[in-house]
């Protein structure tokens, strides 16, 4: 794993010393980090790599996860697709079963954190043990449009925290407790966005039968979640299709709070298969064939209809790639439209803009190297772990310009 | 080549780094956004009249504030949207007046154009208020001399230069930016302090700020 001097060469030597002056003022705080999975899914992605890195900044950062049960993530996710907006019936046994659980976690789980950090919904019930420490709550989802019930819910915990984070301000409202926004970030020397030699990525390729021949790649990397809309990048592809030779990746693997993958592959699985240009890729957890398909790849998608922020974008945009993206959750943060990628708001749209960027490669190559600065700039994991160590001194300060 | 003047009191480089906290407030329509306006902290204002400087510093020295920014893309009030973008903001030396031009602009405007009231932005594209929370701290660096003050403007953060040219100036009232101060007061070259105080720092972007206060400041010394 990288150590924080091998940032120095992509963000300069000044900003790593930043990050140790601030951290030193942390120095005897212990931040606990508490969520529900180790593994897939980006809150997961985003702790294995920060947690060593505080660590390294003598930040003392620990990092403990909830249990749950197949039934408890079967709510949690209910819950979560409730939150993004979509329709769900959600009974009052579904408050039951997340509550019997959630206390068995607020029995269980020990918490010795000076700041208590809390990821999404499933361990919010854990502010019922707050004591004299500070704890933040940080949603990772896109709750712009909840449902309202869910939401009700889960306010009767949040407003218990210190602090809220959010990861846009769409995704604010008024609450009586502070909030702040925080973007979430990509490594740029993790496995998922280091460079790559030609022959990995030609290995990659090999391996799941593409061959590149004269046919662009068009690639979505996703879970299988309907959120994500993976019929409508085959929609997309086929109205492309008609006109430019072209071939589509669906790529994604499976997170362990995620049930309802397998269904939403299957479907996608069946939808595909009288075309053998739709490559379908379940993948293991393996962040090198992830890298390798999107620099594989001619033009990224990202068609999703909500987004908790949609880091595949930045880690497309890291790579140069030009990508087509939906206007919704984080992305228009890190896309501006026309300059480092484009935006759109359906299946037309998105068809249209895949045909300018697979039509123009000089337009798309320039809209990538755009991107690629403004994720330099705004969204590595540096700024991010800067925003975490200047939120937890927040905590400790209630004014406006803090002298340090 | 000339000998360096020693300062009287060495410049310590500060930093200023600021994580963003959320209001919750949002306008919709240009009424609400200047009512809105008139009531959040200056830490807001000061946000959305600075946070391009920072996030957007490759993409083009023009100092689009998010108000105009709004305005333009969101409402379609293209001409409002060009009158809050060429404010300037130079001129202001503290965060109330700036507010005052703002509310004032948009003032004149709705009173000519009262059917700009009736516009709205839909759902997810409305204006949110944000503020910055600064906190500033002392950096390793100090400089005796010239020499060692462009040495270090070379490799110090775009943090550092923010803080001593905009965030001293207008959000803490200084009047002038730390660098011109103390070139002044403390090398007395009133001449070079003059020179970077003309700059108008909204016209560049951070880093071709950081290549000019290295240009004016080696011309001096070699």
């Amino acid at each position: 794993m990288a150590k924080i001097e091998e940032y120095i060469p992509i963000v300069g030597q000044s900003v790593i010393d930043d990050l140790r002056l601030i951290a030193e003022k942390l120095k005897g705080k212990v931040i606990q980090h508490i969520n529900s999975t180790s593994v897939g899914g980006g809150v997961a992605e985003i702790l294995n790599r920060m947690v060593p890195l505080l660590r390294e900044l003598e930040v003392d950062t620990r990092w403990d996860l909830i249990k749950g049960g197949e039934q408890f993530f079967e709510v949690t996710k209910k819950f979560h697709n409730a939150l993004h907006g979509r329709p769900e019936e959600i009974t009052q046994r579904d408050f039951d079963i997340f509550m019997e659980a959630s206390q068995r976690n607020i029995e269980e789980v020990n918490i010795y954190g000076d700041i208590v950090f809390i990821h999404d919904p499933q361990p919010i019930t854990l502010i019922k043990k707050k004591s004299n420490n500070k704890w933040i709550w940080r949603c990772h989802i896109d709750v712009s449009n909840p449902n309202e019930r869910v939401f009700r819910f889960l306010m009767n915990f949040i407003i218990q925290y210190d602090a809220a984070v959010f990861s846009t301000p769409a995704f604010s409202r008024k609450l009586p407790i502070r909030q702040f926004l925080i973007s979430p970030s990509i490594d740029p020397l993790s496995d998922k966005n280091k460079d790559l030699a030609d022959d990995v990525i030609n290995g990659v390729l090999q391996k799941y039968n593409i061959t590149k021949k004269n046919k662009p790649i068009v690639t979505q990397i996703s879970r299988f979640d309907r959120l994500k809309d993976p019929q409508g990048v085959i929609e997309v592809y086929k109205q492309v299709k008609k006109y430019t030779n072209c071939q589509l990746i669906l790529a994604g693997g499976s997170a362990m709070d995620d049930p309802e993958g397998a269904k939403v592959l299957e479907e996608v699985r069946e939808n595909a298969k009288q075309d053998k240009d739709i490559h379908i890729l379940k993948l293991a957890q393996n962040d090198i064939e992830v890298n390798a398909l999107q620099r594989a790849s001619t033009v990224i998608i990202q068609k999703s209809l909500k987004e908790g922020f949609g880091l595949t974008v930045a880690e497309a945009l890291w790579k140069a790639k030009p990508v087509v993206a939906s206007n919704v959750g984080g992305i228009p943060l890190q896309i501006k439209h026309k300059y480092s990628g484009l935006l759109c708001h359906s299946i037309q749209g998105a068809a249209f803009a895949l045909k300018q960027l697979l039509n123009s490669p000089a337009y798309a190559k320039k809209l990538g190297e755009n991107g690629r600065e403004h994720i330099r700039n705004n969204f590595l994991i540096t700024r991010h772990i800067q925003d975490y160590l200047l939120l937890f001194l927040s905590l400790y300060h209630k004014e406006d310009v803090v002298y340090l | 080549m000339p000998e360096l003047r020693k300062a009287k009191e060495p410049f310590r480089f500060f930093t200023r780094l600021h994580v963003s906290e959320l209001t919750g407030l949002r306008a919709s329509t240009l009424s609400q956004l200047l009512a809105l306006i008139k009531e959040v902290s200056g830490s807001s204002i000061y946000h959305h009249t600075h946070r391009f400087l920072q996030q957007h510093q490759y993409l083009s020295p023009e100092p689009p504030n998010d108000f105009a920014y709004w305005v333009t893309g969101i409402l379609g009030e293209d001409e409002l949207g060009e009158r809050l973008a060429s404010i300037d903001t130079i001129q202001f030396s503290n965060i109330r007046s700036l507010r005052e031009k703002i509310i004032e602009t948009i003032e004149d405007y709705l009173r000519n154009s009262p059917l700009a009231k009736l516009k709205f932005a839909k759902e997810g594209e409305e204006f949110h208020f944000v503020k910055s929370v600064s906190f500033i701290l002392p950096t390793n660096f100090m400089a005796y001399d010239l020499r060692e003050f462009v040495d270090i403007l070379k490799k110090i953060t775009i943090d550092s230069i923010y803080f001593h040219v905009f965030e001293a100036r207008l959000r803490l009232e200084r009047g002038t930016n730390d660098f011109s101060y103390w070139i002044e007061t403390s090398i007395g070259d009133k001449e070079l302090a003059d020179e970077i105080t003309k700059l108008d720092p909204y016209t560049h972007t951070l880093e071709d700020l950081r290549n000019t206060l290295v240009r004016i400041t080696e011309n001096k010394i070699t």
